[in-house]
């Protein structure tokens, strides 16, 4: 596909980093040259410099023939704006980031009129990251599908687990459990397992199941499952502010600490149920006061990454809460992993996830049916949810007998809101959705899963 | 410094050079020639050693600025020398200097020649001489570029470094469909070429040869009297593909992609055209009475401009014999050249028009000295740090260009012909005047001097930086 970039900021590298390794036509353009000559010189995409919600530039990026433009620069409005030209120019697709809370409000009523795709909020998206996370402390990351009734929950099976070298097969037929372990992380490498693999201590687990049975799980592999009662927010930023009013709204105490005396009244008053507490969260006796060794979660949205793995590390030490730690750079991800900080959330790369799960919606959208796709394993896995519209060689024949290619597994087969984990016996039919998890990348078609 | 990943570009260099190498062996099949031996043991020998050195896919494929220079230096050096090799091993130019000289002359387009009587070369050398221009001419990485699958936006950088101009930019987003884009235009315009020479009743291998020389406005010659034997009406045709193929191919793009209007606009194109259209005709009318008709003068001055213009270096007329103010006219077009992103060389049409345009911004900011003015081409403001490079190339070529003359001093050559030596090395046009004019050669210099004067074509060519970050020792620190 054409696509076209406006704004090469750290999501849009990000995004134009991702869209090129799969093959994507990109134009960038950008207001600073700088920025444009470096993108270009990185990473195999066409440079212009200007203004992205001028006509001519946008002409000259090639608007006639891009079939999607995305928006992410700093600011709301030229994304808001280069949407609109890019569409009356060109009629493509668009999708803007619009991340004040006034603006992300009102584009929901008139997104129709500016014919916008899709608009991002980095902010709430990873506010509903979080919220989603403690509401499960003992997963480390929870991702839905088929509108919510499916979740991909991912732990790491701890010393004493009553998992730590269990056969697959055992998990159903000791447990009585109706779940699907789909992909598990080892030392770097990643399996998609059958019945016969056994789990091993310090394995990252991805595993698929309807929500209830998710909590049933974890229940009966001893791991605590209630969800938090009460969460320390530090930094009360965008996210904090997004995340404060979700937990609330699930009857969960919110202490939100923060520096700025302006914006604790700020807070307080769009927040009237949230404790806010005006202090400086690096000093410990302000968190000690808190209640820090008591609290359930801890919550680390300032706006310095370091700061942001101190306090958890500091939290870590002084209390069992679950800990979420927010880190802006993407660029350490590999050190990062290593420390013992809890669910780390990435905003940046959350907002790259939507638009890449959107484009590739989009490119799927006319051979195929792909819903929905999440990139497991740091984008070694994937899976993805189909639709099945029409007959195919799939439909209408046991599982058992498909011949499926390797390291894919149907996760789970959802009909007419009933939700099927697969056996051998079970068939796809037509209206069903199906969730594939698999290591081949860029499955198109329902079809694909098969050996060609 | 990424040494594997210059391994591994160097290996696909000898092989596509291996490749290229068929053309000579088929010549030699057709005209049963035993210089073909030569050419097929150079190729088997090329191929081996790029299969050795691209057997192994180097981990780390990520290559930065330095890695693209030092990668393009180094395959033109590799290039020239197994191109050589045939020469010395067929015997047919047996000294190992001369024959190096000869490969590097044709592989930066020069045309600059060491042999008094080529006539007398086999048919199989004469092609691979003149191919190797066409080779020379778009580039062997973009080349290299347009058929490996070679993913990554870091291989920019190869672009970047060979090909010639004050910016590089590409036609659409991805590297290897510009580079393809490129040859396909190049390959189009020179099948064009030859078709319309055939109509002109030329011989078919001489078609071939010229067409080559003509694409990568290298110069080599099949005749001792290079085009001057042809038709008038081939003379034309290769008048017209010399100053086409002097044009940036950006606009080729533009006219196919049906932007022609903009291409029209462009005016590093409109200033190429007005400076062959002055040259012509001042030339025209200053030589006269030289030759029997306007259409004759006018066709030999035509000839030369656009020759000497694009860097190609062909001869109809021997113009030394011009007047001083033709002869002064010519020298000066050596050094303009023809446009950046086409497969001429000199200083480029493009970097002397924003030259001239910073000039007058300076002259405006005396007059009024709180002035802010931003210099344009075709509507777009060229960055700070494009003029900037300008200057320094401008600088380093003069640097070069004088040390060179200083240097091959010690041949004891008149000093016209030591300066248009350089000038027509540096430029990758062919000829000079005097002892190097276009019915003379260039065998009367030292092995020194020669030396020198490969190195000046082989800058040149690569825009003087790849080479001078060879020979810097900060290039090889880790």
């Amino acid at each position: 596909m054409n696509i076209i970039i406006v704004g090469c900021g750290k999501v849009g590298r990000s995004v134009t980093e991702q869209l090129s390794k799969e093959e994507h036509d990109i134009t960038v353009v950008d207001i600073r040259s700088d920025r444009v000559e470096m993108t270009v010189n990185t990473v195999d995409v066409m440079g212009i410099v200007g203004n992205g919600a001028s006509y001519e530039v946008l002409t000259e990026a090639g608007v006639k023939k891009a079939h999607l433009l995305i928006a992410v620069t700093g600011s709301d409005e030229l994304n808001l704006l280069c949407c609109l030209v890019a569409r009356k120019a060109g009629g493509c697709h668009t999708i803007a980031r619009v991340r004040n809370p006034e603006y992300s409000r009102q584009v929901a009523l008139i997104k129709e009129d500016l014919g916008l795709s899709m608009t991002i909020n980095p902010e709430y998206a990873a506010a509903m990251e979080i919220s989603r996370i403690l509401r499960f402390p003992s997963a480390m990351k929870i991702e839905t599908f088929a509108k919510g009734r499916v979740e991909i929950l991912q732990f790491r099976i701890q010393k004493n687990s009553l998992l730590a070298n269990y056969a697959i097969s055992e998990i159903s037929t000791k447990l009585g459990l109706d779940i699907l372990v789909c992909a598990v992380e080892r030392g770097g490498e990643v399996f998609i397992p059958n019945g016969n693999f056994v789990l091993e201590v310090q394995d990252l687990v991805h595993f698929i199941a309807p929500p209830k049975k998710a909590g049933e799980f974890f229940q009966k592999i001893g791991v605590d499952t209630h969800q938090v009662k009460d969460a320390m927010i530090v930094g009360g930023g965008k996210i904090a502010y997004y995340l404060a009013k979700q937990l609330l709204n699930m009857r969960i105490k919110v202490t939100i600490v923060e520096m700025s005396k302006e914006r604790c009244e700020q807070l307080s008053d769009m927040l009237p149920q949230a404790m806010i507490i005006q202090g400086d969260a690096t000093d410990e006796t302000t968190l000690m006061e808190e209640g820090l060794p008591y609290t359930e979660s801890f919550v680390a949205l300032t706006n310095l990454d370091e700061e942001n793995i101190l306090l958890s590390l500091f939290a870590a030490s002084k209390s069992r809460a679950k800990l979420v730690t927010k880190i802006n750079r993407v660029n350490f991800n590999e050190i990062i992993d290593n420390m013992d900080l809890g669910s780390v959330i990435y905003p940046k790369k959350i907002t790259t996830d939507y638009i890449l799960q959107y484009v590739r919606a989009m490119q799927n959208s006319i051979g195929s049916n792909v819903e929905t796709l999440y990139q497991l394993a740091d984008g070694n896995v994937e899976a993805l949810e189909f639709y099945i519209r029409e007959d195919s060689p799939v439909v209408n024949i046991p599982l058992e007998t498909l011949k499926l290619r390797e390291n894919l597994l149907i996760g789970c087969i959802n009909r007419k809101g009933k939700v099927i984990t697969p056996r051998g016996q079970d068939m796809i039919q037509v209206g069903d959705t199906v969730i594939v998890v698999t290591t081949n990348q860029g499955l198109r078609d329902i079809k694909d899963i098969l050996q060609s | 410094m990424n040494f594997q990943m210059v391994r591994y570009i160097l290996g696909w260099v000898m092989n596509i050079e291996a490749a290229f190498m068929a053309v000579p062996c088929i010549t030699a099949l057709v005209y049963q020639e035993r210089s073909g031996y030569a050419f097929l043991l150079v190729m088997l020998c090329s191929a081996l050693a790029g299969f050795l050195l691209t057997r192994k896919k180097p981990h780390n494929t990520v290559i930065y600025a330095r890695e693209g220079f030092v990668t393009v230096a180094l395959s033109w050096i590799v290039m020239s020398f197994i191109g050589a090799m045939p020469f010395v091993i067929s015997g047919e130019i047996p000294r190992f200097v001369d024959a190096l000289f000869e490969s590097v002359s044709g592989f930066t387009t020069t045309g600059a020649s060491i042999l008094a009587d080529v006539e007398a070369l086999s048919r199989c050398t004469l092609i691979w001489r003149s191919f190797t221009h066409w080779i020379g001419g778009m580039g062997v990485l973009v080349f290299l570029l347009a058929v490996l699958p070679l993913a990554g936006g870091y291989y920019m950088y190869l672009m970047k470094a060979e090909s010639p101009g004050p910016s590089v930019s590409k036609l659409v987003p991805k590297v290897k469909r510009t580079a393809m884009i490129l040859y396909g235009i190049y390959i189009g315009l020179t099948i064009l070429q030859i078709i319309l020479m055939l109509l002109g009743d030329m011989p078919f291998f001489d078609a071939l040869a010229t067409a080559f020389g003509t694409a990568g406005t290298g110069g080599f010659g099949i005749k001792n009297d290079s085009i001057g034997g042809y038709s008038a009406y081939i003379q034309n045709v290769i008048t017209i593909f010399m100053i086409l193929f002097g044009v940036n191919f950006n606009v080729y793009y533009l006219i196919l992609a049906g932007k022609a209007r903009q291409a029209v606009k462009s005016q590093e194109v409109r200033g190429y055209f007005l400076i062959i259209l002055a040259a012509v005709t001042v030339i025209t009318l200053s030589v006269t009475d030289m030759y029997s008709s306007l259409w004759e003068s006018m066709r030999h001055a035509a000839f030369q401009v656009g020759s000497i213009i694009t860097t190609t270096g062909f001869s109809t007329t021997n113009f030394d014999l011009w007047p001083q103010n033709c002869k002064t006219i010519l020298i000066i077009l050596m050094f303009v050249g023809a446009c950046a992103g086409s497969t001429g060389g000199g200083i480029k049409v493009s970097r002397l028009v924003i030259l001239l345009k910073t000039v007058k911004k300076e002259l405006a900011h005396f007059i009024h000295p709180r002035s802010i003015k931003k210099i344009k081409m075709d509507g777009h403001p060229i960055e700070h740090e494009v003029v900037r490079s300008v200057n320094v190339f401008l600088i380093t070529y003069a640097v070069i260009f004088f040390g060179s003359v200083l240097l091959i001093t010690v041949d004891n050559l008149s000093f016209t012909t030591n300066f248009t030596a350089v000038a027509a090395t540096l430029n990758n046009i062919g000829p000079g005047l005097e002892m190097v004019g276009p019915t003379q050669n260039f065998g009367l210099f030292s092995d020194f001097s020669k030396v020198v004067l490969m190195f000046d074509m082989l800058a040149g060519r690569l825009e003087l930086f790849p080479m001078l970050l060879l020979l810097t020792p900060a290039t090889w620190r880790r």
